[in-house]
């Protein structure tokens, strides 16, 4: 892990903020002018709800150093926290429903947080999939939480903002971007400030951050928390605008594992990885699959092709680790380095 | 030649052999957009019921020309079984024109697609399965659970059970376990089994088994301590067979146990080997390929190498015949909605306004060659299951034995009970009570 991303060596030609703000102005001006139905359903939806967690787990494991296996737990939590402050708050609207959803999560994630006072790396890994069994546990075991529904499956309310219904997809790419956006922005905000420092402190050793005088016990647990937080968000918008309905099932370990590999192949400690790291993980995949419908769909049948594309995808990322270690960012930095080098001795 | 002009003879040819498959393509077709799965933990139901669905449509693709010479078009989507990879088909395969019904065969993706084919006014079929009050056509103009919804199939396994105690005042005192899979599917019958338990005095303990279900030793230890008379095998895919060998490990008699119609299948017995000889399940379509469709099937489509089975001693099993009986149920809709519309492309609409008129007596049962197949169905715009008959087969060690009637599960007593829950979601939703007159309005483009 490098202290902090590699952006202290890019030459910078532009402005630092330029980058990002084109990049939200293209997501907001044009991708709703041009885009269909399934890239906002199927790509764009999952995408920005997979990296908002990606972002919460890499404050957690990238700056703060500690593994965590439960993110699918605490997007569970804030999934069916959303929904029953929607459905039994009167009144509440929608955006205090997520606030408070991500502040269950974030209280989830501080109890969970504390074996890691004591435990390091594998075995604080171990001890956050407690987190996940009994939180999948306690949403199946006690059908409260699910509003009594008989198959435990509840759907998600209508997304509306002071009386401004978001329900097309537009509607929701617009609502999840701009919740990703803010948390992103607050999220890139805290890692360069002092508490962000003191997480990188102690990820990278945590006896000299006591001697200087860092607070491990409180810092931890903020990591817990701010990261649980922002990962609960992101489960409101997996089930409230992507899936539309709200399963336990849905926030199985495969999720958590899911998570974990987009910091790992993004990049950890870097808020973009998350994103390049979903993006592969999410794009990749389907990409894939529908290149081998297109070019083998007669041929063989669709669980073959399937099987084949786990192979070629698992194949891939062990190439790509292997040859770009820390991460899609540093490559990323990398070709743009070259590329500025080539422009610039032109 | 130089490479310019290569290229330019190469984009005319292509655009000529567009232009000349395009109108083809748009001929009249009518098109199933296919979530199947063919790997993961339940790819034995999936190869099988999507196996027969496919050998059905080209059946009638090859036997009949399509139908009333509208062809019959497919692609497939793996789903794995899981929620977003189902979504991430819907909206792949909707664009494709002609779109005639969903059939994801899982309830989790079934559920996620409810709002979505409702705007979208395509019919999904659930067929034995799916979200029970789905059956009210009144809130759920779109969704039909054909043939046995999960209450139906639990009243025919408990009036089973109480054909096997000698009738039903015997259940009184009795205890039965239900075993269900941990997945919405598993849990949809728990209120049911609860409610039935009150009515006839028997004592019921639901037991839940985490998805897959490749581990079972703690929940049978539990059954063992209760001791019950009956226990309810309510699994999916690996779950069954692991669940028989356990029981024979802690010593539970396996004619005690009664499986559902997800667990019926000769994918579930078979590795259980001798574990499952005298293992008696629930089914609304016998196994076997005796029935004349299924030996017109080896004979048009296996014998000329169009099978979808790769293994053809599978055709005729439980799954496979699930899937053809699918076949028939939709393709006789598209038939009753063609007679209503014209012989040409229907559109989603239409389609649904066939299911809900969609009625087979045993004679045109047997019409279509599938006479003690399955019984009939009689579909109409406020039952959206259509009345099933369920019958029961015992497993031999070779093969499954019918050992009962028809059975007619207790329409009457659940009915009150779906219209609850359908007005419930009706008005959480906002959704206004259809009526006949409504039901009728069809969208026609």
């Amino acid at each position: 892990m490098t202290a902090i991303t590699s952006d202290f060596f890019s030459a910078p030609v532009l402005p630092k903020w330029v980058a990002p703000v084109l990049l939200l102005a293209f997501a907001y001006g044009v991708v709703p002018l041009i885009g269909s139905s399934y890239l906002f359903e199927a790509i764009l939806l999952p995408f920005l709800a997979l990296s908002l967690a990606g972002v919460g787990l890499n404050i957690l494991t990238g700056y703060a150093g500690q593994v965590s296996l439960g993110s699918a737990a605490f997007m569970a939590a804030g999934a069916f926290a959303a929904y029953n402050f929607d459905l039994r708050v009167e009144g509440l609207p929608l955006i205090g429903s997520i606030f408070l959803a991500g502040i269950v999560a974030a209280a989830i994630g501080i109890v969970f947080g504390l074996p890691s006072l004591r435990l390091k790396g594998f075995y604080l890994a171990v001890s956050t999939l407690a987190a996940q069994f009994f939180v999948q546990w306690a949403l199946t075991k006690f059908s409260w939480f699910s509003n009594n529904s008989a198959s435990g499956v509840i759907d998600a309310p209508r997304l509306s903002i002071s009386g401004f219904a978001l329900d097309g997809a537009i509607g929701r790419y617009l609502f999840a971007l701009t919740i990703v956006t803010v948390l992103t922005f607050l999220a890139h905000r805290l890692v360069t400030s002092q508490t962000g420092r003191n997480f990188i402190a102690i990820r990278d050793n945590e006896t000299a951050a006591r001697i200087i005088g860092i607070p491990v016990l409180k810092t931890k647990l903020l990591a817990f928390a701010i990261s649980s937080f922002i990962i609960g968000v992101a489960g409101v918008i997996w089930a409230f605008a992507y899936l539309r309905t709200v399963e336990p099932d849905g926030f199985d370990l495969d999720r958590s594992f899911q998570i974990l590999f987009i910091i790992i192949i993004g990049g950890l400690a870097s808020i973009r990885g998350a994103f390049f790291g979903a993006a592969l993980i999410v794009v990749f995949p389907l990409g894939l699959s529908r290149l081998g419908g297109f070019l083998l769909g007669d041929l063989f049948d669709s669980g073959v092709l399937d099987m084949s594309q786990r192979i070629v995808l698992g194949a891939l990322i062990i190439l790509f680790l292997i040859l770009e270690p820390d991460g899609l960012v540093a490559l990323w930095d990398r070709i743009r380095r070259r590329l500025l080098f080539a422009w610039q001795s032109t | 030649m130089t490479f310019l002009s290569t290229i330019k003879a190469a984009a005319l040819s292509a655009a000529m052999i567009v232009s000349v498959a395009l109108p083809a393509a748009h001929a009249d077709e009518q098109y199933f957009p296919l979530q199947s799965y063919r790997v993961g933990p339940y790819a034995a139901g999936g190869t099988g019921f999507f196996g027969g669905f496919i050998d059905y449509l080209n059946l009638i693709n090859i036997r009949d020309g399509g139908v009333n010479g509208v062809k019959l078009t497919w692609d497939e989507c793996e789903t794995q079984y899981e929620v977003e990879r189902g979504v991430e088909c819907y909206e792949r395969q909707k664009s494709h024109a002609g779109a005639a019904a969903w059939n994801p065969l899982s309830v989790g993706i079934a559920y996620a697609m409810i709002d979505r084919i409702t705007a979208d006014k395509v019919p999904l079929i659930t067929v034995n399965h799916g979200r029970t009050d789905s059956t009210d056509g009144r809130v759920f103009p779109y969704v039909f659970p054909l043939l046995l919804n999960p209450y139906s199939e639990t009243s025919g396994i408990v009036n089973y059970i109480a054909s096997k105690e000698g009738g039903i005042d015997k259940l009184k005192g009795k205890k039965i376990v239900v075993l269900y899979h941990g997945s919405p599917y598993g849990k949809e019958t728990i209120p049911i089994y609860e409610l039935l338990a009150q009515k006839y005095g028997f004592t019921v303990q639901q037991i839940e088994v985490p998805h897959p279900g490749n581990e079972q030793q703690s929940q049978w230890l539990t059954i063992r301590r209760a001791k019950p008379d009956f226990v309810v095998l309510r699994g999916w895919g690996v779950m069954n067979p692991v669940a028989l060998k356990t029981a024979v490990k802690v010593g539970y008699p396996v004619d005690h146990i009664v499986g559902n119609v997800w667990s019926n299948s000769e994918e579930d017995v078979i590795p259980a080997g001798d574990a499952a000889k005298g293992y008696t399940a629930i089914t609304t379509q016998a196994s076997g390929n005796s029935y004349p469709v299924v030996q017109e099937i080896v004979k048009t489509v296996y014998d000329a190498g169009k099978g979808n089975l790769e293994d053809k001693s599978r055709i005729g099993s439980v799954y496979h015949n699930l899937g053809i009986v699918n076949g028939i149920l939709n393709v006789e809709a598209i038939r009753v909605a063609q007679e209503k519309f014209g012989h040409r492309t229907l559109t989603g609409d239409e389609v649904r306004w066939g299911f809900e008129h969609l009625k087979l007596d045993p004679a045109k049962v047997e019409a279509l060659g599938a006479k003690d197949l399955f019984h009939s169905i009689n579909v109409s715009w406020d039952n959206h299951e259509g009345e099933g008959y369920v019958t029961f087969q015992q497993w031999d060690g070779k093969k499954w034995n019918v050992v009962s009637d028809w059975i007619a599960p207790d329409w009457a007593l659940l009915r009150p009970i779906i219209e609850k829950s359908a007005e419930a979601y009706a008005a959480e939703k906002g959704i206004k009570l259809r009526t006949a007159d409504d039901a009728d309005a069809v969208t026609s483009n």
